[in-house]
């Protein structure tokens, strides 16, 4: 059955099985490698994008629950606000180790920003919870996120 | 046109590349590293036309910096500014580049003279090169930017301008290089970023998951759970009816688990469908030779052997039982700590192209030329028709030392000749099918004098072996301290059985022994009514260099004390009985890859389980550190990982031969809320800059349940922390 969604702005479809993961959809479908496969269950984060400006864990989302939505990407989302602040915030800080998480880790701290412009350090952690960082970059994701939003972090 | 110096083993060549840049290779076995590691002093510098530089980075990239870091000497050295660099991962050959692993923290002791001699022989090139043109002596000339000058003249001359003579000249001997002062260094010590960073950011195919080839097929592969189990039978015909399943095949391993156990493969256009389709796989294992391995009984044996005599010596000084029937007072405690997973973010991966009698591999892997050898072993191949290249790793931790996943795709990619196979394993295989940090079990005793002084010290160390050694990465060494501080000294240790197998986590060996000796030197330094970091200063009181094998530097104790001072002036140690109840300090000092750490770490008590405040970690890596904020980042993330293996309730657990944890939610780690504040700072001492990757992760361990008791008066003799612990 072919599905219709956008991509980063751009109009998609894909004719498949409407069970797939769009983790799957996006890197073997639409040959979208940004998103990363961690754990298959939710539970890392590594596969975070964006569906309808919400951060979702792309394993866990079916190909048939985003007909007609917009899904956002790694590969996409530093081309707006606050993705760039993010992005650049990310680059100066260093924030990657291995790298292999920070997919995710940039999806979820652009959704945060989205909606909270100013997060506090509970909010900062509430919306990480979820991105596991095998490498324990966290102390420069936490920073990068504040510098992002040009919140003074006293701490550092 | 080129001109290349042959020794009697290397060569050092300059040659023209089409289009007029140039191309320094260069091939020069040199004596021993610091670590005493032989080297090669190898680099690939291409010199492009408009004078960028083009440097090959030749180490695999785990996250430990090596991409950025080996390039940013070479350019050091070369004479030309960070920004006009461009980096490429070069392919896997010993025989070309020397020591490619990424492992124990040996990059930077191995590489330090060598690349930075690679970089200033092609220095020394291109200013021969200019001083001939100019009729001028070659020591008379600057460089900087990619050009040679003279200040006397006031001529300059880019490198690429200087191609076609410097192709001409013969190379220099290493030896008779002057390598650039240490004061006058422009980008080693400056704090790059990773070379890697803007295009991880930006989301762009680096890993090896990542890596695809026309007309790839994606494959799983099913093995045993329980290691060593073999198959009895297989449905590999309903398999292969299923819909878009292309094959289903057997693959026989070798009984090993560094090759790889039998197991079935299934391949799919799509790696989703493939994982699908093995849902429908139904696997008659014969598990009767290993079944009987859990963890339940590695725990009641090693509870037997631990109160017995044991198998054999690890080092006996002194006279150790006259120590303690002479003692004013005697410590005993039991330790143990449970079997870890590497938990890898980037699944187990590797994509290999079998044609023509040859193989090509695309591998996220930490130790290449291993791989080449059971590669060569497995498919009965010459080691010269596999080529292996490097993808950037998605965490290596000491997991992709081990090549098994490499075996496995290049196994399955010889059955399908001409057709590139993608091996990816699933999260519950990387958690279920790894080569683990090995559990094991301590019955320490120590005595002390009426002075309250150590005099002696005895370790009954119950661990995993096989024909009467220990198993990989479950040996103690015979330096373990305070062994070589004190006189008596008794190291012993007994064996048991497992089919699990074991290898080498980040730290591995330090990561469990710092906790259990510096956990229990906590002990033993307030029953003599004292601290430990009190302790420890006595026992390295004496200016002394003790051996370290042949390969290794040898342990200095002004070193140790060094960073011992600096940890407890960073972490307010003398005004720690200020703090509140259910809040404490710990301390705790260890050595290892070479790296002299101290830490203070502060702990509160909350709802019930520790909280880490703050961590002070002191490190001494020698001279200088090049490149700081990876030092910071590669510290940092010891440091949390540490702390993780306590509290976030990791532990593998065996049942029936097979592991029962099958994710992240039952093989945990640390999250953001979790992560301390870390302060570092470095003890810059004359000695050849070692590595970073690994050796501020041990003291955290014991400084961790250190601080516990000092908040609780409970005291952590086995791991992971639990809240029941602290009832």
């Amino acid at each position: 059955m072919a599905i219709s969604f956008t991509v980063n702005g751009q109009k998609r479809q894909v004719d498949g099985d409407s069970a797939k993961p769009l983790l799957w959809v996006l890197r073997e479908d639409l040959d979208m490698v940004g998103t990363k496969f961690g754990c298959g269950a939710g539970l890392c984060g590594a596969c975070t994008v964006h569906v309808g400006g919400e951060a979702v864990r792309s394993c866990q989302t079916p190909l048939g629950d985003v007909a007609g939505k917009a899904i956002t990407t790694i590969e996409g989302v530093q081309t707006g606000d606050p993705g760039t602040r993010i992005a650049a915030a990310w680059v100066k800080h260093d924030v990657p180790q291995c790298g292999y998480c920070q997919a995710g880790q940039i999806m979820s701290a652009t959704a945060l920003l989205a909606t909270t412009p100013k997060p506090s350090d509970e909010e900062i952690d509430a919306a990480m919870m979820g991105n596991l960082c095998r490498c324990s970059t966290y102390v420069r994701i936490r920073a990068a996120i504040k510098d992002a939003a040009g919140i003074q972090d006293v701490q550092a | 046109m080129s001109a290349a110096a042959l020794s009697r083993r290397g060569f050092i060549s300059a040659s023209l590349l089409a289009g007029g840049g140039l191309l320094f290779d260069l091939n020069v076995p040199l004596a021993r590293a610091a670590d005493g590691t032989p080297v090669i002093l190898t680099a690939f510098i291409r010199i492009l036309p408009d004078n960028r530089v083009v440097i090959g980075a030749k180490n695999a990239e785990i996250g430990q910096g090596a991409k950025t870091m080996l390039p940013m000497m070479i350019a050091e050295e070369l004479g030309v500014d960070w920004s006009q660099v461009t980096i490429e991962q070069t392919h896997a050959d010993a025989k070309v580049f020397g020591g490619q692993s990424a492992g124990g923290s040996r990059t930077t002791p191995r590489e330090w003279l060598p690349t930075r001699q690679a970089g200033a022989a092609a220095r020394a090139m291109l200013v021969a090169a200019a001083a001939q043109g100019w009729g001028v002596a070659p020591e008379t000339l600057k460089t900087a930017g990619g050009t040679v000058s003279d200040p006397k003249s006031g001529k300059s001359a880019t490198y690429v301008s200087l191609a076609t003579a410097a192709a001409k000249l013969p190379a220099p001997d290493p030896a008779t290089l002057k390598l650039t002062d240490p004061a006058d260094f422009r980008i080693i010590g400056q704090s790059v970023v990773g070379v890697d960073t803007p295009a991880i950011v930006a989301g762009k195919p680096l890993f090896g998951i990542d890596f695809k080839l026309p007309n790839m097929l994606y494959a799983v592969l099913e093995t045993c759970p329980a290691f060593g189990g073999t198959i009895k039978s297989v449905n590999l015909d309903e398999v292969k009816a299923l819909p878009g399943v292309a094959h289903v095949l057997s693959i026989k391993g070798d009984g090993t688990p560094e090759s790889g156990f039998d197991g079935v493969a299934i391949l799919s256009k799509s790696w989703w469908s493939a994982n699908q389709a093995r849902d429908a796989l139904k696997i008659d294992w014969d598990v009767s030779a290993v079944s009987g391995f859990s963890t339940e009984s590695y725990a009641s044996q090693a509870a037997a052997k631990r109160k017995g005599k044991a198998d054999a010596d690890i080092v006996r000084t002194g006279d150790v039982d006259a120590a303690f029937a002479s003692a004013a007072k005697t410590v005993t405690a039991d330790y143990d700590y449970p079997f870890l997973a590497h938990g890898t973010m980037e699944p187990q991966n590797c994509t290999a192209l079998f044609k023509d009698g040859a193989v090509e591999i695309w591998a996220p892997t930490q130790n290449p030329e291993s791989g080449r050898g059971l590669v060569a072993k497995a498919l009965n191949l010459p080691p010269e028709k596999i080529r292996i290249n490097f993808t950037r790793i998605g965490g290596g931790f000491g997991r992709r030392l081990m090549n098994d996943y490499m075996v496995q795709a290049a196994s399955i990619a010889a059955q399908v000749p001409g057709v590139p196979v993608k091996l990816l394993w699933n999260r519950q295989q990387d958690i279920q099918r790894d080569f683990y940090r090995p559990a094991g079990w301590h019955g320490f005793r120590a005595a002390l004098d009426k002075g309250g002084k150590l005099t002696a010290f005895h370790d009954h160390f119950v661990t995993f072996g096989k024909d009467g050694k220990p198993v990989r990465s479950a040996e103690m060494p015979a330096s373990e301290l305070p062994a070589g501080l004190i006189d008596n000294v008794l190291l012993e240790q007994s064996f048991l059985s497992t089919n699990m197998p074991t290898g080498w986590l980040r730290a591995p060996g330090s990561n469990a022994l710092a906790f259990v000796t510096q956990a229990f030197l906590d002990e033993v330094a307030q029953a003599a009514g004292k601290d430990l970091p009190t302790l420890m200063l006595e026992l390295l009181r004496d200016p002394k260099e003790l051996p370290r094998g042949p390969n290794q530097p040898p342990f200095v104790t002004a070193r140790a004390q060094g960073v011992i001072e600096k940890a407890l002036a960073m972490g307010g140690w003398a005004t720690r009985k200020a703090l509140p109840r259910g809040t404490g300090k710990g301390f705790a000092f260890y050595y290892s890859h070479m790296g002299y750490f101290a830490e203070v770490l502060e702990v509160a008590i909350v709802d019930g389980m520790p909280k880490v405040k703050t961590v002070w970690v002191a490190g001494d890596v020698g001279s200088q550190i090049i490149n700081p904020i990876n030092a910071l980042h590669q510290a940092q993330g010891s440091v949390i990982e540490g702390l993780g293996q306590a509290l976030a309730g990791q532990q593998i657990t065996q049942v029936a031969g097979a592991v029962e944890q099958a994710n992240y939610d039952t093989h945990p780690y640390l999250r953001i809320a979790d992560a301390p504040r870390i302060v570092v700072e470095f003890v810059k001492t004359d000695y050849p800059p070692t590595g970073l990757g690994e050796p501020a992760l041990p003291p955290v361990i014991p400084a961790l349940v250190n601080a516990i008791h000092a908040a609780t008066g409970k005291r952590i003799r086995t791991l992971p922390v639990t809240a029941e612990m602290l009832v």
